[in-house]
């Protein structure tokens, strides 16, 4: 069991860590999530003693790491794969670390076995790619068959076949009843792996919480829905007949229809009714990628602008318009919207909730049209105004008229934004 | 934790890496072969000096003047047996592994002045007989008054030059530029000081200066230093333990 109470780290007037607290219980596999430089190996070189807080503290099984008697037993870690000297063989390296606590050099050799660097045991640790090291940094947190094990981004580096391994070992030791520390920036491998999760952004914690209640509250299921592409006219009635029993259907560029709020048996019984026949009906759930960056969005340190090339590009001929700009998807900053459910809101990031900012990317369109006609605040909204022109300018109505005839010019370029989303790999999980 | 497991954790690591042979081997070959060299070359030319330099003659010193550039090798061996934690990272599995800071430094450092230890009392007593051998007629014999003595604080002088730097390391948490500042103040800047008049007073007060006063047997005419050579090498250690002291109290506050 690891415990961080009020635990932050400063250096010098950058604050890397601010008052976390939180509990990493045995049994379970925890994921630390947070994206580059949002305090997670800082807090977890707090947890091993290496760092000392600025000001909280942190205990494994009730002590503080430097006062833990025989650490190297209790306590095993993985922090950077490259911690190693470089001259020095990996059979030696583990070697030395086994002496420290007593460990017999057979149990060296057991854990080389075990992490499948057998066969490089006399090479120098040198010429390791990044994977056999990261398998080296495992086999060195391994050797003392702790009950408290920490990774810093284990899977680093590694191939499909050892990442696959590192996810079963972990699970493995977590079901052996041990505490298990994930760090990763990875969601996706997170939700693989861990059973519970903590989210850190600029060192401050985003949620705590179970993997199960993550998804549910974040994910946002829906469900596609296809008519036949010969009759039009199907679609243009199912859509009315879906949105009648309480459905939200956004039409996908390819001409399917993305439903939300309906059951798939719920829909296949509408068609029915309505006398449509259906090519596709398929359950999709959204990433939890999307969620994960939605979350940590306004606590991004690192983030990418785009590359404008200049001084690289060639003039433009004379009288030739360079590209316009499409807000949107693609480009950094922007995320699908959250789910329709209150649960995207509960963990909003301490500097901005971007879900919610009116001034985001769907400004503009959706705000607007959502808020005066007292519906629930429907992030597709923005999707829904092109396609349905009539209802539209009625709920922008008491709107400025400066809002409500929209110059030609800038009614697309927000509309083509979501219209893109649908490329986006909802699957992803 | 017990030390001893400490102590042997160490060992394997020292025994592990290449630098620890190639410093070392080094440091012994370096001294030994300027040693002899420069014995040869004082034969050589004892009869071209003045009467005042033959009274002041010193074969043992002489035997040891690969010293001043055999200690580079040792102060290499020292920095980065103490400065590879910091530059390959290992420093955060080591005390991962050795929460008690106090008992990996001086774990480490005492295995590895152990070593240093051993392999400077064998340089210093086959540097001695072979640069003897060089001398000829002029030799020295081991059973000489404060021969024995002297020898023995070449080995003693050795180690404490490798101890010093493993401090100094430890301060600095870089073997880059743990080397930098300490190659050239020993090789140059400690020279410069301890001959030139103005700073000759303070100068003899660094380290190695002071150090090597235990190498010396004929004491020169006219010299004014005001210590003996146990002094010498009291000194000496007091510089050792400063450095260690520091080092220390750099491992316990800092962050890894």
């Amino acid at each position: 069991m690891i415990e961080a109470v009020g635990l932050t780290k400063r250096y010098g007037d950058k604050t890397a860590v601010y008052n976390l607290s939180f509990q990493v219980r045995p049994g379970a596999v925890t994921g630390f999530l947070g994206p580059n430089g949002s305090g997670k190996s800082t807090t977890m070189r707090m947890i091993l003693g290496l760092d000392n807080p600025t000001s909280g503290h942190v205990t494994i099984g009730g002590h503080p790491y430097r006062r833990l008697p025989n650490a190297a037993r209790q306590v095993g870690a993985l922090l950077d794969a490259k911690a190693v000297h470089g001259g020095r063989a990996a059979r030696n390296h583990l070697l030395s670390l086994a002496q420290l606590s007593g460990i017999p050099a057979r149990r060296v050799d057991e854990v080389l076995g075990v992490v499948g660097l057998q066969d490089v045991a006399k090479r120098r640790s040198k010429g390791f790619s990044l994977g056999m090291g990261q398998r080296l940094g495992i086999a060195a947190a391994l050797l003392g068959d702790p009950q408290v094990l920490l990774f810093d981004e284990p899977v680093n580096g590694l191939d499909p076949e050892g990442i696959h391994w590192v996810r079963n070992l972990m699970k493995a030791l977590a079901a052996e009843g041990r505490t298990v520390f994930v760090s990763s920036h990875l969601m996706s491998e997170m939700a693989l792996t861990a059973d519970h999760l903590i989210v850190i952004g600029r060192g401050q914690l985003l949620a705590d919480m179970s993997v199960t209640d993550f998804i549910s509250a974040n994910s946002a299921d829906f469900a596609r829905v296809r008519t036949p592409d010969t009759e039009p006219q199907l679609r243009e009635k199912l859509t009315s007949a879906l949105t009648e029993a309480g459905g939200h259907v956004l039409p996908e560029p390819d001409g399917a229809l993305r439903v939300t709020g309906l059951a798939l048996p719920r829909i296949s019984d509408v068609a029915h009714d309505a006398d449509v026949r259906l090519w596709e009906l398929s359950p999709h759930q959204a990433s939890l990628e999307e969620a994960y960056m939605r979350m940590t969005q306004g606590a991004v340190d690192y983030r990418s602008t785009a590359d404008r090339k200049a001084g690289l590009q060639q003039p433009l001929p004379p009288g030739a318009q360079p590209p316009m700009q499409v807000p949107g998807q693609g480009q950094p900053g922007w995320y699908a919207p959250p789910p329709p459910q209150q649960g995207g809101q509960l963990f909003a990031a301490p500097q901005s909730a971007p879900g919610q900012a009116p001034a985001g990317p769907y400004g503009a369109p959706a705000a607007p049209g959502a808020v005066p006609g007292g519906q629930p605040a429907n992030p597709y909204a923005a999707q829904r105004a092109p396609q349905a022109p009539a209802v539209a300018p009625v709920a922008q109505t008491p709107q400025p008229p400066a809002a409500a005839p929209a110059p030609p010019a800038a009614a697309p370029a927000p509309a083509s934004a979501p219209a893109s989303d649908p490329t986006k790999p909802e699957d992803a999980r | 934790m017990a030390a001893t497991q400490v102590v042997r954790s160490e060992w394997t690591k020292i025994r592990s890496v290449a630098s620890t042979v190639w410093t070392l081997g080094l440091a012994v070959v370096v001294t030994i072969a300027l040693g002899m060299l420069i014995s040869a070359l004082s034969k050589n030319e004892f009869g071209d000096l003045s009467r005042r330099d033959q009274l002041s003659f010193d074969p043992t010193f002489i035997s040891f003047a690969g010293t001043s550039l055999g200690q580079l090798a040792m102060i290499v061996f020292g920095v980065l047996v103490v400065g590879n934690e910091y530059s390959s990272g290992m420093i955060r599995t080591s005390l991962a592994a050795v929460p008690r800071r106090g008992t990996f430094l001086f774990s480490k450092i005492a295995v590895a002045t152990g070593l240093a230890l051993v392999v400077a009392m064998v340089t210093s007593f086959a540097t001695f007989f072979l640069g003897q051998a060089m001398l000829g007629d002029l030799k020295a014999s081991i059973g000489d008054p404060g021969v024995l003595r002297a020898v023995f604080g070449g080995g003693l002088y050795m180690t404490l030059i490798a101890m010093f730097s493993m401090g100094v390391a430890a301060m600095l948490r870089s073997p880059m530029l743990s080397l930098g500042i300490l190659m050239p103040f020993f090789f140059l800047i400690s020279n410069i000081l301890g001959n030139v008049p103005a700073t000759e007073k303070v100068g003899r007060f660094l380290p190695d200066q002071a150090g090597s006063k235990i190498m010396q047997v004929v004491t020169p005419i006219d010299d004014d230093v005001p210590y003996g050579p146990w002094g010498g090498l009291g000194i000496m250690a007091l510089w050792v333990i400063a450095a260690l002291v520091g080092g220390y109290a750099v491992l316990k506050r800092r962050d890894a």
